[in-house]
Order: structure tokens, then sequence, then C-alpha cells
């Protein structure tokens, strides 16, 4: 079987774990020198890890790594707004490629782009123009956690096509490589007064499935599924615990099968009742499944964030999370069983998930 | 030349960077310019857009608390210091 491996970024550094057989894993870290790291990805075009990484001290950076995580570099060359502009980069958030781009998300909300991987960026898009585009450029306005931009989602078919979700805001697709922008928030659910019609979404999660046309949505108010590549929404939160929650995955193979972290909405947003449980819909969310054996079932108030589930490309795909207090969960059997493979870690912002030939 | 002190938490992140550095500069702003040519990307990691200094990062001038337009003297000693934060 070839290797698995995890990339785990967590508030003191980024982490490796990984397996030849999805049963016995091993722990490599910290790497970044501790900095906190809130998203780590492998990118399969070339072969290196990169870290979105922002420390109190010395501001925001992105870390990259050539050799699978045994040494690293950083850059954050271009990586800022200016000294005339008034905005800030405080905080790199999440990481894509989009063909020969390497996109990081950051706040104040603007995405920048490499070029040649991560060693310069520039500024692609603040989506100004956009309802709500002045206000949310306020560090005042923004939501706790401070993301800005807070997820994309690339078009495996079209590199100038994809999705940036603004957090507090709602998400937004482009399909001329960021120069322009359109809302895509149609049909869903708030539960909260707005200034405009298409803007004034939590959009926490946005997945594609195995077919590009099907979505799927983890919002702040309720799960959403789209069948026409997020052009509208409906809801599917029926069957499930509650309507809210961070982290989402999609199955590689299989457009109706999802899983969702429900988690309790107030201010604790741990799993409910103490109890962990991975939730699983296998026909579209017409109907959910609750996973929970090996997972911890007493006094578990585990938390776990919007990047910090993922799911594997094998046959039969393996899905992983990570906790806010150091824990990741892995399952080889599409979440029937658990088992934990690395605890004690520091609180993990994200795990990703690639299987190296 | 000036004598200038850094924080522990930068050395990891420059080859060849020590805690002791010598510089020849007008003022805190253009001391740290001098860095930046040595070790490209490290005024990145003290100065913020504005210019401003980061926030958690201090500069003493010959035991003065510093901003970027401070004069630096040719027998001063700066200290960059990595304020006591975060947990």
């Amino acid at each position: 079987m070839p290797k698995t491996m995890l990339t785990v970024a967590t508030r003191k550094g980024t982490f490796i774990v990984e397996s030849d057989d999805r049963r016995d894993w091993k722990l490599r870290g910290p790497y970044c020198e501790g900095w906190p790291c809130y998203h780590a990805i492998y990118d399969p075009t070339t072969g290196e890890i990169y870290t979105a990484a922002a420390s109190e001290w010395h501001g925001t950076t992105v870390w990259r790594s050539a050799d699978l995580g045994e040494t690293w570099e950083m850059s954050s060359e271009g990586l800022t707004y200016g000294d005339e502009d008034g905005r800030k980069v405080s905080k790199a958030s999440t990481l894509a490629r989009a063909g020969d781009r390497l996109l990081v998300g950051v706040e104040a909300p603007g995405i920048f782009e490499s070029r040649d991987n991560g060693r310069t960026w520039s500024l692609l898009s603040t989506l100004s123009g956009q309802h709500g585009s002045e206000e949310w450029d306020d560090p005042a306005n923004q939501p706790p956690g401070h993301l800005g931009i807070s997820g994309f989602v690339t078009d495996p078919g079209d590199a100038d096509r994809f999705f940036a979700i603004v957090q507090g805001v709602g998400a937004f697709e482009t399909e001329d490589g960021g120069s322009s922008w359109t809302p895509r928030n149609k049909g869903l659910r708030r539960d909260w007064p707005a200034d405009y019609e298409d803007v004034g979404f939590c959009v926490h999660k946005l997945v594609r499935s195995a077919e590009p046309q099907r979505m799927y949505q983890q919002n702040h108010v309720g799960m959403h599924r789209s069948d026409d590549a997020g052009q509208s929404w409906n809801e599917i939160t029926e069957g499930l615990p509650g309507d809210f929650g961070f982290a989402a995955a999609a199955h590689p193979h299989d457009k109706e099968t999802f899983y969702v972290i429900p988690v309790d909405g107030g201010h604790g947003r741990t799993m409910h009742d103490g109890k962990a449980a991975v939730w699983r819909t296998r026909d579209g969310g017409s109907s959910w499944q609750d996973l929970r054996k090996g997972l911890p079932q007493e006094n578990a108030h585990l938390g776990v964030l919007r990047q910090a589930m993922t799911i594997d490309k094998h046959d039969t795909p393996g899905v992983y999370f990570g906790t806010s207090t150091g824990q990741v969960f892995a399952s080889a059997d599409e979440g029937e069983t658990w088992s934990e493979i690395a605890s004690y870690l520091p609180s993990i912002s994200s795990v990703d998930v690639v299987v190296l030939d | 030349m000036a004598d200038l002190r850094l924080p522990g938490t930068l050395t990891p992140l420059f080859p060849g960077l020590t805690r002791h550095v010598e510089v020849e500069a007008a003022n805190v702003l253009g001391a740290i310019d001098e860095l930046e040519q040595r070790w490209p990307g490290l005024r990145d990691r003290l100065v913020a857009e504005g210019p401003s200094l980061r926030s958690h990062i201090h500069v003493y001038v010959d035991g003065e608390r510093a901003g970027l337009d401070t004069p630096v003297e040719e027998r001063s000693r700066l200290d960059v210091i990595a304020a006591i934060s975060g947990g």
C-alpha cells in the first residue's frame, strides 16, 4: 500500500503523521519553528508542503518544504498591502493550488497569488466592489477568529475558476482567475438581518463532491447542498443533532457520501453531549448516520475547526480529523471505526492528507 | 558602528544571523533595512505595513523606547525585543 501522509497545522507548528498501512502511524515535528500554523497542504503539482502561518511577533508568512517536511523555508515577499493602503496582512488562513498559481487567503480579507511556488507573492484580489466589502475591510467588523479569506474550492478542470469564502460574509466565485467575482449564496439560510440580498451569510466550509456539480456546505446555520456547482443551495440539516459545525469532507468516489462534525453552536463549540461523533450521509443529505465506534463517548468535549477534517483517495477512503485539544483520529474504513493516531499535540487548525505513490 | 541585539526567535529563520549584529545607520528603520540587505526577508519579521514596528516588537535605543525614526548614534546600543506575550 502506498504511504498515506497527513499534514497537521497546529497553534505551535506543523506536524506530519504518516503510515504505510493506515494502521501504524508515526509522528514527525514540530516544524515551522513552532509558529502558529493555520493551514498545511501537500501540493501534488510540486511535491512540496506549504503552510500558512502567522506569528504574533514576526508577522505572516508561508512556509514551504520540498522534502516532505524535513527542511523548511519561508517567504512573505510581496505578502503585504503596502504602506499606503491602510490595510494590514495579519494572518494567512488558507492555501490552495489553482493551475500554475498558489493561492493564499489572508486577513484583512484578500487573496495573494504566487507563480513561483511560494517564493514571492502578489495581491490577486480583495473582492473590492462586492456588497459589504467596505465594511469587511474594517478590522473592527471582522468576526472572531480573524481569518479573512477562510477557504478556497478550486475546479480540477479549470484553473481560472474557483471559490473563495469571506469569513462571516459568504462564498464568491470567480471564472476569470480572480478578476471578477459573483456571490454564490442563493438559497442559504441566515437567521439574522442583513443589508444585502446576496451577501451576509456565514459559510464555514465549502466542499466539492466526486461529481463537480454537487457541492456541500457547512454553514453557521445548517448543512446545505448544491446540485448546480454552487449556483443555488438547499438545506439538508434534518437528521443531524444541530445545525452548527465547521469541518466537512466529501467522499472522493461517491457524490452522495459526505461527512460532517456537528458541534454546539454556543460559545463552547464542542461535540454534542461530550460524545465524539462524525456524521455521514450516503444519500446526499436525505438521511444521516452517526459514526462513533472507537471515538470517546464520555467527557469528550472536542472541537474541530473548518480545515481540520479530510479524506484520502484510497479505494476504501480513510477519514481523518484533528481536534482543538490536539488529538488526530483516523478511520480506514469510511468512518465505520476510528482510532486515535496522534495525541497531545497543540490545538489543531487543519488536517490535510495525500496518498504518495 | 552601533551594536544591535536581536531576539532568539529570529536566528533560526535566517542562516548566519546571530543575536548580536553591528550596523551603521541613521535611525532604527535604517538599521533594520541594513539587516534586510544582509538577510533578505528579515525586515518583514519586524516591520508591518505603514511602515510601523510590529505590535509585539519593541525597540530600545540606549535604553529608551524607540520608534522606526528614532536616531541611532555611532556607539548606540539597539535592543530588539519580542514582547513577553502569547501562550
